[in-house]
Order: C-alpha cells, then sequence, then structure tokens
C-alpha cells in the first residue's frame, strides 16, 4: 500500500473522494432544477407570446444587478479559497465575509423585487393574475417557483458559508486541509450558475 | 493513532457490538457512525414499516374478500391502499436492501472500514426516520390520510381535502435520505476499494449497489421537485400543474414517473445483486458471466430511465411518444433476461446445496421470470389498452416486486443472518417458511392476473359477483402467506435471542464478509486486506463448521 492509499484507507482522509461526493451532490441538485427548467421550455412552447408578454414586466435592472452580484461573489469566493491554500488565514476571512455580505445583498434585492411584484397584486393565486392569460398565471408561476428554490438555495449558502467562517478562524480549517472551505466553493458556483440560467430566461428573453 | 491505523481498544476478537464507543446505551446505536450499527437501525426501521405495511395489505385483501362493503367504508379503503403503496414503496421497497444490507455489507464486501461518509451516512437515517414520522403525522393532521394513491396525480392531490401537503413533504425527505446513501455508495465503491480490488474482482452485489447509486443520484431529485411543486401549488396555488390556471396534469405524469420508473429499478437491481451472491455460494461455483451481469445492471439503469413512458399509454401522449417508450420497454427486457439466464447456467454442473438462503433465491428466478414476461404484456401498446389500471397491472408489480425485491430480501436477511448478528437460525423452520410464503404468494397474486384479463379494474372498492371467486382465493392467498411470514419472522426473531452462537463462514462463501468473524469487529478488518483473485473462487474457501 503506498502512502495516499494508506491515508485514504486507514484513516478516512480522502481529499479526491471528498470531492467525488460534492459532485454527486451539485448533480443532484442540477437534477433538482432541471425539472422546472423541463416545464418551463414545454410551457414556453405552448405560450410563447403570453410568456414574451410577461417577461417585458420584470425588472431588468434589479436582475442585472443581481447577477452582478452573484459573479462578484463567486469571485470572492474563489479568492478565499486560494488565499487559504496559500496560508492568508486573514484574507481568507475577509474574502469569505464579502461573500456572504454580497449574497445577502442579492436577497435584500430580491425581497425588494418581489414585493413590488406584490404591490402591483402578482403573486401566485391572486385575483390580478388570476384575471390575466393562462400563459401569464404559468410564467409567474414559475418564476415565483425557480426564484424562490433559488433564493432558498441562496440562504443556505449562506448559512453554510457562516459555518466555514467560523471553521477558517478557528484553525480547524487551514492550509493543509481546506476540502470543507472547497466544496463550499463549489457549491456556492453552483447557486451562481443556476442564476446565470434563469436570469435570461425571465428577464431577458422577452 | 497507532501506525496501522486500528482504533485505539479495538481487539481482534470484539466484534463491534461489544465495542465501547464514546457513547453506551441508546447513544451508541443513534448517534452512532459505524456503518454495521447505522445497517441495523435502518435494518429495525425499516422492518417495523414493513410489518405496518403486510398489515394493511392484509386489511385491503380482507375488504375484498366478498362484494359490497365488508370491514371499511370506501373513503377508509381509498386511505389504507393509498397508505400501503406509499409505506411498501417509500418506506420498505426502496430502501430495504441498499440501506439495510449495503450500509452492513458494502464495506466489508470491497474490503473497507466503512463508508466514505460516515456523518453523512447516520444522517441519511436521520432523514429516513423524519420522514417516516411525517407520514405517520400525516395521517391524524390536516384533512386526514392521503387517499390519492402513492402517486399523488395532478390534480387530484391538489384537489383533494386530504392531507397531501405533509405526506409530499414526507416522501421528499424520504427522497434526500435515498440520494444521500447513492452519494455515499458511489463514493465508496470509487475511493474505498482494498488493495487488488479490481473493478473486476469486486462482488456482484457491489456492483448492483454501483448501478443503484447512479440511479439514485440521477432521478430522485426529479421526483423531490415534482413533489416540492406539488406542495407550492396546495399552499400557494402557484398553478404550473393545475389545468384550471393553465398547468399541465400529463408534464406531472411525466416528471413523477421519470424517477419512479428508474425507482422500480432502485427496487429490484439490488435484489438482483443479492442473488448473484447466493447463487454462486451455494452452488459452489464461480458465477457465469460475471462481466455480462456487472454490465447489465448498469445497461438496466441506463434503459430503464428511458422507459418512463410506459406508465402513460393511455394518459393521452403522442402515439410517437407511445411506441419509442414501448421499443424501449422491450429492450429492458434483454439485460434482465441476461442475468436470469447466467444464474441459472451457473446452476449447470454446480454443488447445489439447498439451504433457506438459497431456496428464496430459486423462488425468485420463479416468481421473478413471470414478473418479467407479464411486463411484456403491458409493455405491448395494444394489449395494454386493455390491461392498463386493471389487477393484471397489480399481480404483475407484485411478482417485480414481491416475488422479486421481497424473495431477495429475505434470501439476503437469510444469508447474511448469521453476520450480522452472530447467531444461527433453524434452517428446517425457514425452509419451510420459504416455502409456505411461496405457495401463499402465488395463491395471492396469480388470480390478480386472470382478473385483470376478464376487466377487474384496480383500486376499486367494490366489484361485480362475478369476480368474487378469484377475489376469495386471493383473499386466502394472503392469509397463507402471512402465516409464512410469521413463522418466518418468528423463526429469526428466537434465533436472535436463543440461537446457536454462528461460525464466520456457516455457508462457505468466498466473499470476503466471510472470512471475518461472526459478528465483525469494529473496524471490520485486522488489517486491510490485499485481493488477489475474483469474489467467487471457491478453492480455498471451504465451509468452516
Amino acid at each position: 500500500m503506498n502512502e495516499t492509499a494508506e491515508m485514504v484507507l486507514e484513516h478516512h482522509k480522502d481529499y479526491t473522494g471528498a470531492k467525488l461526493g460534492m459532485w454527486l451532490f451539485l448533480l443532484t441538485e442540477i437534477l433538482l432544477f432541471g425539472g422546472m427548467f423541463i416545464l418551463y421550455a414545454a410551457y414556453r412552447y405552448h405560450h410563447p407570446a403570453e410568456f414574451h408578454q410577461a417577461a417585458e414586466e420584470l425588472n431588468r435592472i434589479i436582475g442585472a444587478l443581481n447577477t452582478l452580484i452573484l459573479l462578484t461573489s463567486s469571485l470572492t469566493m474563489a479568492l478565499s479559497i486560494s488565499a487559504i491554500q496559500k496560508g492568508h488565514r486573514k484574507l481568507s476571512t475577509y474574502f469569505l465575509i464579502a461573500t456572504i455580505l454580497l449574497g445577502f445583498l442579492f436577497l435584500v434585492n430580491k425581497y425588494i423585487e418581489w414585493s413590488g411584484k406584490f404591490q402591483h397584486g402578482i403573486y401566485p393565486n391572486s385575483p390580478e393574475l388570476l384575471a390575466r392569460s393562462q400563459g401569464e398565471i404559468l410564467f409567474y408561476g414559475l418564476y415565483y417557483a425557480m426564484t424562490g428554490f433559488h433564493g432558498l438555495h441562496v440562504l443556505a449558502g449562506i448559512l453554510l458559508l457562516n459555518v466555514m467562517l467560523y471553521l477558517v478562524m478557528t484553525g480547524t480549517i487551514h492550509k493543509g486541509d481546506f476540502i470543507l472551505l472547497e466544496n463550499s466553493g463549489l457549491y456556492w458556483h453552483l447557486v451562481d450558475i443556476i442564476w446565470i440560467f434563469l436570469f435570461p430566461l425571465f428577464y431577458l428573453i422577452t | 493513532m497507532p501506525p496501522d491505523g486500528v482504533l485505539e481498544g479495538v481487539h481482534p476478537g470484539i466484534s463491534f457490538y461489544e465495542q465501547k464507543g464514546r457513547f453506551s446505551g441508546i447513544l451508541a446505536w443513534i448517534l452512532s457512525t459505524d456503518h454495521k450499527r447505522i445497517g441495523l437501525l435502518y435494518f429495525f426501521s425499516i422492518l417495523t414499516f414493513f410489518f405496518i405495511g403486510v398489515v394493511l395489505g392484509f386489511l385491503i385483501r380482507l375488504e375484498l374478500i366478498a362484494p359490497g362493503k365488508t370491514i371499511m367504508d370506501a373513503q377508509t379503503y381509498n386511505s389504507v391502499f393509498t397508505l400501503h403503496g406509499v409505506i411498501m414503496i417509500f418506506l420498505f421497497v426502496i430502501p430495504g436492501i441498499p440501506a439495510i444490507f449495503g450500509n452492513f455489507f458494502l464495506p466489508l464486501q470491497i474490503g473497507a472500514r466503512d463508508v466514505s461518509f460516515p456523518v453523512v451516512n447516520l444522517m441519511s437515517w436521520y432523514f429516513y426516520i423524519t420522514g417516516a414520522i411525517l407520514a405517520v403525522v400525516s395521517l391524524f393532521t390536516g384533512g386526514g390520510p392521503v387517499d390519492t394513491g402513492w402517486t399523488f396525480y395532478a390534480p387530484y392531490s391538489l384537489r383533494t381535502n386530504a392531507n397531501v401537503p405533509l405526506a409530499v413533504f414526507a416522501v421528499f425527505l424520504l427522497g434526500f435520505s435515498s440520494i444521500l446513501t447513492g452519494i455515499n455508495f458511489v463514493t465508496t465503491i470509487h475511493r474505498l476499494r482494498a488493495p487488488g480490488m479490481s473493478w473486476f474482482r469486486l462482488p456482484l452485489f457491489v456492483w448492483a449497489l454501483y448501478a443503484t447509486g447512479w440511479i439514485q443520484v440521477l432521478a430522485t431529485p426529479v421526483v423531490g421537485i415534482t413533489l416540492l411543486l406539488i406542495l407550492l401549488e396546495r399552499l400557494f396555488g402557484v398553478g404550473v400543474f393545475d389545468p384550471a390556471k393553465g398547468g399541465d396534469p400529463i408534464l406531472y405524469q411525466h416528471l413523477f414517473w421519470i424517477y419512479s420508473h428508474p425507482a422500480v429499478y432502485i427496487m429490484i437491481l439490488p435484489a438482483m445483486g443479492i442473488i448473484s451472491e447466493i447463487i454462486p455460494t451455494f452452488a459452489r461455483r464461480t458465477i457465469f458471466g460475471y462481466k455480462a451481469i456487472a454490465f447489465s445492471s448498469l445497461a438496466i439503469a441506463l434503459v430503464g430511465s428511458l422507459v418512463w413512458g410506459h406508465h402513460m399509454f393511455v394518459s393521452g401522449q403522442s402515439y410517437t411518444a407511445d411506441w419509442i417508450f414501448s421499443l424501449f420497454t422491450f429492450l429492458v427486457a434483454i439485460p434482465s433476461a441476461i442475468k436470469v439466464f447466467n444464474w441459472v447456467a451457473t446452476l449447470y454442473k454446480g454443488s447445489i446445496h439447498l439451504d433457506p438462503p438459497m431456496l428464496f433465491a430459486m423462488a425468485f428466478l420463479f416468481l421473478f421470470s413471470i414478473g418479467g414476461l407479464t411486463g411484456m404484456f403491458q409493455g405491448s401498446l395494444a394489449t395494454d389498452v386493455h390491461l392498463h389500471d386493471t389487477y393484471f397491472v397489480v399481480g404483475h408489480f407484485h411478482y417485480i416486486i414481491f416475488g422479486g425485491m421481497g424473495f431477495a430480501f429475505f434470501g439476503g436477511l437469510h444469508y447474511w443472518f448469521p453476520k450480522m448478528f452472530g447467531k444461527m437460525f433453524n434452517k428446517t423452520v425457514a425452509s419451510w417458511a420459504c416455502l409456505i410464503t411461496f405457495i401463499g404468494f402465488n395463491i395471492l397474486y396469480f388470480p390478480m392476473f386472470i382478473l385483470g384479463w376478464e376487466g377487474m379494474p384496480r383500486r376499486y372498492y367494490d366489484y361485480l359477483p362475478r369476480f368474487h371467486t378469484l377475489h376469495l382465493l386471493s383473499t386466502i392467498g394472503s392469509w397463507i402467506l402471512i402465516s409464512g411470514l410469521i413463522l418466518m419472522f418468528g423463526n429469526l426473531a428466537v434465533a436472535l435471542f436463543k440461537g446457536k452462537k454462528a461460525v464466520a463462514n456457516p455457508w462457505g462463501g468466498a466473499t470476503l464478509e466471510w472470512q471475518i468473524p461472526s459478528p465483525p469487529p469494529a473496524e471490520n478488518f485486522e488489517k486491510i486486506p490485499v485481493i488477489d483473485r475474483g469474489p467467487y473462487v471457491f478453492k480455498g474457501a471451504e465451509s468452516v463448521g
């Protein structure tokens, strides 16, 4: 048994295995959202005009701003991992805090956007929405479901990163063992990528 | 840690039951990350729900003993068959073999100390238990027990007063538990094989778990989101499956079956894995067509993911979709038949020992073949129009799932019982139990093929007098079946408390789990073994004692 195999089999320190497990988990997340993307595709195909009309009403500025925020947060996330790999613990925590704040900012924006729609009486099962065409009802149904589930993922990511922040600060995650932070980073990037698909589908294709 | 990595305080002669951990009493179980203890946690929780499911099935048959009302009203009947389905499918059949035997034996069979993610493994059990408890709570809260059938079809699931939201959330949690198990097993098989344990030296049970793990990872999230959307519909009325708002119930059926058909292979593949272990051991012969069996598991996983539409031949999907799904359905028969033929070929010129596990495996071959062949009837478009939603489907399904997965589960239980508990059961009683269960099974389910062929619709509370004789026969069969089950589990319970101590290798098996003491020590192997041969080489692996 060589040195690496010994580490893996006897001491349960398996960097590659942890990565593999995380990627499998990310695959399940993609399939979870995949189900909703299929619904989107099918309903868009049946109601192209209504989807077009409804998409015009979404606020592109807030959408673009949120895209920018999430992309930047992915950058700070990656920087945080690079920092810990090079042994700069302080720097790593700063980048991590920045990532958490950006994630929080995303949710605040989302809150502003949703409450704007609510004020116009557009939310699932609202009388205002039910008076509209079926295509628009479906568009908003999917809009709230998909951005809602995405928002929950951002929230989960923020909680996860807070735990990571604690672990980095206490030194559990360090230069020699950073797989937890790296896997959390992968999760954060996934949340980002899903948004990259949601943004054009709901805001840009009109 | 000492240089060879064995935990401090582990002595070769001490089993994992006696091993002192950080906690004692019940905490030593519910906080343990040892794959064997988690396997046993699953064992007792899953069996509990199995018995509840059996009682519900017994009540269904009792109600149907004669036309008209017998013991319950129609609404109760709807809830009882829904619960029977939900409990059996989600709480017993899907997790049964992977979560119990997979957890216990996967690391043993590949020469590892544990699975890749022991904490996640324990977490999956908590998801399972939470899901199970919520499913039970849903019976007594909200609008009462779910009456939609286990498929939760929209739009009825959106309209009924029953407590659908909690029930679908419970199933979502169970799905999540299944996903975690799948991720864990796939990673473990990739990463923790002992030195020399190459892919083609893996026991076939491991191959089956590997294929199953992939289906769990790829298919379960889809049903997860589908059920969450039902939840959103119920809570907020988003409208994506509600025809009144433009939603399409057929799309619900597609998304549901995209998971739930592959889920049938989550149920049957591990069962096939067990059969692939039992047959060579009791024929004292290496398995015929090792690679064919291993790859057919992957082929079933692959093709099985492309056949979901055969549940929807009469739903109104396009004719093109119908015949494509029909074609793929017939293709699944090929890898399944490859397995059956290879098992039978393994028996040829073998030195066959008819111990109880082997009897269950033989029963499996018989029942699974009937189940598989009757599936072909429903895969053909024209015949299916006649058979759809009749008792023929119920008969076919139970031949595959109970006759297949169920009997393989019993076979695996008897095969590995001495290893898991270190006790040997009474073999004569076990053989009789197998025979009685087998006879009861056929009397219970075979009449359903005829009933269905003659037009008896499934899920009906009442029926025409001309169906009476066969329904009566079927109900009598259920009594025989249950007597067999009582005898079987009674025998095992007696063995658990009063059984003779089991030797390390009572069946003369050649795979790794038989090379260590019964029950296994805490860290499985004193030293990680180095593998220099295939899994079914019986020379030098003779029966001990």
